[in-house]
């Protein structure tokens, strides 16, 4: 794969590398530098690993200050920067390029306050998504938002990328989850969006920041909401026949009044994927699957199960298990979050991100069969079903540049479908460079112009994470500045 | 003599903003006009009404996702839910009675207040069930952000920033809303007598547990006997609402009174009357009819630190006051027709922050202090380079928000 291009590498940056890397070397503590050429081999991509760049130099930094200080240089040196977290972006959000410093925030993952009363967390942007529920498990409360990658990503990706997760049916995505940031604008100001109150003072700049996938600052610090957590909870599993009988499920439960936690899709081969790696009791005679999760005390979750049991009977619904225990309640997600590293572990694959109206999921997932079989691949769909958004994931070879590229053009077919659906391109991932270029199937030039406009407000330079977002002609050369 | 356009489609309403930027003509903008006596006072020749859009465009309740056209009254698109069962879950409040003023609301100003209510503060404002967004730009241009989906992170989001930007951004034309299921039934328990501090606490125990509350209130003395025609007496009432399954809400009542029935006797409130009492917090029944000549204030502090910046308060002016979101929302009456910023704001500053908005008083008043909490250089200077990217000319609303923007 080769299509997705970048912004060339600037030859007066490249040049004057030596002394770039001479002068960072003076603003952070030598622990906080990686400019050694096999050391920066780490930073050169994400998880959208199709893609490579070995950065100028990275910087690791410990504390905001650091961060300032690092951007201010930056800034005037017009040197590019790419934030990072953990690095697990699927859409290339992280990935650097020859002539950018990439800002790594893996050092600052400290919680700095649990305040339980008022149900927040203020935590550093390199602390794992995971890493503040288990801080707060304790005391019976959890932070919401749950992407397949908690383990390892960091909440300042979370932000970047405004991250979903199976249980933001409920309890929303990032966004809705957010009290305030620490902001490092491009020329290192410092400036703090939001205290733990509701609602923003003036223009929701806090709002805004979230899902900007870098490129409005670097997020040092979050406050970010605690929750506290449900008397229990229990996932059901639904076998189907087909995967448009399951969809017509979904959306009679939603039609009915009843929001569970999560609502969450497999088709055939994401089930037997996800099985034989997980071991989660899936039945494997079935098309399709649907894991269904209620919370609350046993005789809520007994009523509330009865009511969707019956409403799946009614669809001729094949197989019914209900998880009778904790563990097995998480083998059955165990199964379902592991699916990307399941997959990965039989074939490449590339996970594709679009969100479609609910009712269209059954018209979607048809087509979507269809444009993968013509490009002569396969296709794993898992995806959250309660809110429409999908993930395909279309298995190919990556050592067969003719199915790389294939797989590649397929992506870009079913994103279109989505959108043409009356959805959009990226439910949590983020648009990175992956979509770049199909902004404008989901835009036109007008509505990206005001987006880029605003980036620009907080960015005139365009040295945050560029190449990323807008497609590369529109951030080529000088901004738009101010309209006269 | 102000002229009112009302376009009666969006390329109309561009046509005329565009008119306006060409000679740099201020626009007052305008939905229902209900929400008028908030922010500075206005200087515009011409006011443009969203009135004329109106409409539900697209819903289909399965997708629990409805899209209408700006200037459509709040009450048409909630009887439109209803019908099929459903709800705006950020229950936006009506002002009309606080302000004394006339009118029908629109769903284009739920979005561009960013109003909400007593749900706020477990299921999000309007910004957080806003999906999409179509506006004009001061410049004229037609411009749509977000979508019909309810996860969606294609692009910046601009659709939070239109949110709460008082039309100073942009004349929103076409509004999406994620709606959720009405619950099957409601419920309120009150626990009587107590004091701000302790009933704070009894809020934040609540929330501390899985008892799913969904409102969250103290009504002190001198303000409990202010809704339900004064059925509830005068003690203090400390309130906690459950929705849901009404299986469900018996169980987590039963659970909430064990654990909170040492502070004080809890009484319940049914079905019927918890509806009213919460559409009477909402809409600041207390402070409503016949009081206009007394400034209100919308305080919004952590939940344990705003009832001290209200304390600290009294002690230098005569303020009553009622508490929303477990405590963190404060609607502060002062007694004397003095808004009394500087006191109000020092206090919210002195107890961690947050800011608070004058959102009743009179036009003098609120043309010579700051309407809404002002902030620090940089996010000010920040804000008006925005503002510029949608408005360079400063013609959508000007000063409406903050003098200089």
């Amino acid at each position: 794969m080769a299509n997705i291009r970048f912004h060339d590498p600037d030859p007066a940056i490249l040049a004057r590398r030596a002394q770039i890397v001479a002068d960072l070397a003076d603003l952070v503590p030598a622990e906080c530098f990686v400019s050694d050429e096999r050391e920066l081999v780490p930073f050169e991509t994400d998880a959208f690993t199709a893609y490579r760049r070995v950065p100028l130099a990275v910087v690791l930094p410990e504390t905001t200050e650091q961060v300032a200080r690092v951007l201010k240089y930056l800034a005037r040196e017009k040197v590019p920067v790419v934030p990072r977290g953990a690095g697990t972006s699927l859409s290339g959000g992280a990935i650097p390029q020859e002539d950018a410093v990439v800002i790594g925030l893996s050092k600052m993952s400290r919680i700095l306050e649990v305040d339980l009363p008022n149900r927040m967390a203020r935590v550093q942007a390199g602390v794992t998504n995971i890493n503040i529920s288990n801080a707060v498990d304790g005391d019976g409360f959890f932070y919401a938002p749950d992407p397949s990658s908690q383990l390892a990503c960091t909440i300042g990706g979370n932000i970047g990328m405004n991250s979903g997760g199976a249980h933001c049916l409920k309890y929303g995505v990032t966004t809705n989850n957010l009290l305030g940031v620490r902001l490092v604008t491009f020329d290192g100001e410092i400036l703090d969006l939001g205290a733990g109150e509701l609602d923003a003072a003036g223009y929701d700049l806090l709002g805004l920041v979230c899902g900007s996938e870098g490129q409005l600052g670097i997020v040092t610090e979050a406050i970010v909401r605690l929750i506290a957590k449900p008397e229990g909870a229990r996932p059901v599993l639904f076998g189907f026949e087909s995967s448009e009988v399951a969809g017509n499920c979904v959306a009679d439960i939603i039609a009915a009044g009843i929001v569970p936690v999560a609502i969450e899709f497999m088709d055939k081969q994401a089930i037997e994927i996800c099985e034989a790696f997980a071991h989660a009791g899936y039945p494997l005679d079935v098309e399709a699957l649907l894991i269904v999760e209620v919370e609350g005390s046993d005789a809520e979750m007994n009523d509330m199960l009865a009511r969707i049991i019956e409403i799946a009977r009614r669809h001729g619904v094949s197989s019914v298990k209900e998880s009778q225990s904790a563990m097995e309640a998480a083998l059955i997600w165990k199964g379902r979050k592991s699916a990307f590293g399941a997959t990965g572990r039989i074939a490449d694959y590339i996970c594709m991100d679009g969100t479609v109206p609910l009712s269209q999921l059954s018209h979607v997932l048809r087509e979507t069969d269809v444009i993968v079989r013509k490009y002569g691949l396969r296709v794993a769909n898992v995806f959250h079903a309660g809110d429409g958004n999908m993930h395909p994931l279309i298995l190919y070879n990556v050592n067969d540049p003719e199915e790389a590229e294939k797989a590649e053009a397929a992506g870009m077919d079913i994103l279109r479908l989505c959108v043409d659906a009356g959805g959009c391109l990226t439910g949590e991932h983020g648009v990175g460079i992956e979509k770049r270029d199909l902004m404008r199937h989901q835009y036109d030039e007008v509505d990206l112009l005001q987006q880029l406009a605003v980036r620009d407000a907080f960015d005139p330079s365009r040295i945050m994470n560029p190449s990323k977002v807008f497609p590369l002609d529109m951030t080529k050369g000088q901004t738009r500045g101010r309209a006269a | 003599m102000t002229t009112i356009h009302r376009p009666q489609d969006e390329n109309e309403a561009a046509g005329i903003i565009r008119a306006a930027w060409e000679t740099r003509a201020p626009l007052a903008i305008e939905g229902g006009g209900t929400r008028a006596g908030i922010g500075r006072p206005l200087q515009a020749a011409a006011t443009l009404s969203s009135t004329g859009l109106n409409g539900i465009i697209e819903y289909n309740p399965a997708e629990m996702v409805i899209t209408v056209a700006a200037g459509t009254p709040v009450a048409t698109v909630e009887t439109a839910l209803a019908e099929a069962g459903q709800r705006f879950a950020f229950e936006p409040a009506d002002y009309r009675a606080l302000l004394g003023s006339t009118g029908e609301p629109t769903v284009g100003a739920l979005a561009a207040a960013n109003i909400s209510g007593p749900r706020r503060f477990v299921a999000g404002a309007a910004r957080d069930s806003l999906l999409g967004v179509r506006f004009v730009n001061g410049q004229g241009e037609i411009v749509r952000n977000g979508g019909k989906v309810m996860k969606n992170v294609t692009g910046l989001d601009l659709v939070k920033l239109m949110a709460g930007s008082w039309g100073t951004l942009g004349f929103l034309t076409q509004v999406t809303f994620k709606v959720q299921p009405v619950p099957e039934s409601r419920m309120t328990l009150a626990i009587r007598g107590l004091l701000e501090e302790d009933a704070v606490n009894a809020l934040a125990h609540a929330m501390a547990t899985s008892a799913d509350v969904s409102g969250a209130a103290h009504l002190p003395e001198l303000v409990a006997d202010k809704v339900l025609d004064g059925r509830l007496g005068s003690a203090p009432a400390t309130l906690l609402r459950l929705e849901g399954f009404e299986t469900s809400i018996r169980i987590r009542a039963e659970r909430l009174k064990a654990l909170l029935g040492s502070l004080g006797e809890i009484e319940e409130i049914g079905a019927e009357r918890s509806a009213a009492l919460w559409t009477q917090v909402r809409d600041l029944a207390p402070f409503a009819g016949g009081q206009e000549d007394k400034p209100v204030w919308r305080i919004s502090m952590k939940p344990s630190e705003a009832h001290k910046a209200v304390m600290a308060l009294r002690m230098q002016v005569g303020a009553t006051a009622f508490y929303d979101w477990q405590g963190g929302l404060v609607w502060l009456r002062l007694e004397t027709g003095d808004p009394e910023d500087q006191a109000v704001r020092a206090a919210v500053a002195r107890f961690g922050g947050g800011h608070a908005t004058l959102v009743r008083a009179s036009g003098p008043v609120r043309a010579s202090i700051p309407v809404f909490q002002p902030q620090s250089r940089a996010v000010a200077a920040l804000s008006r380079r925005v503002k510029e990217t949608f408005d360079p000319a400063g013609i959508l609303n000007p000063g409406r928000m903050a003098a200089e923007a």
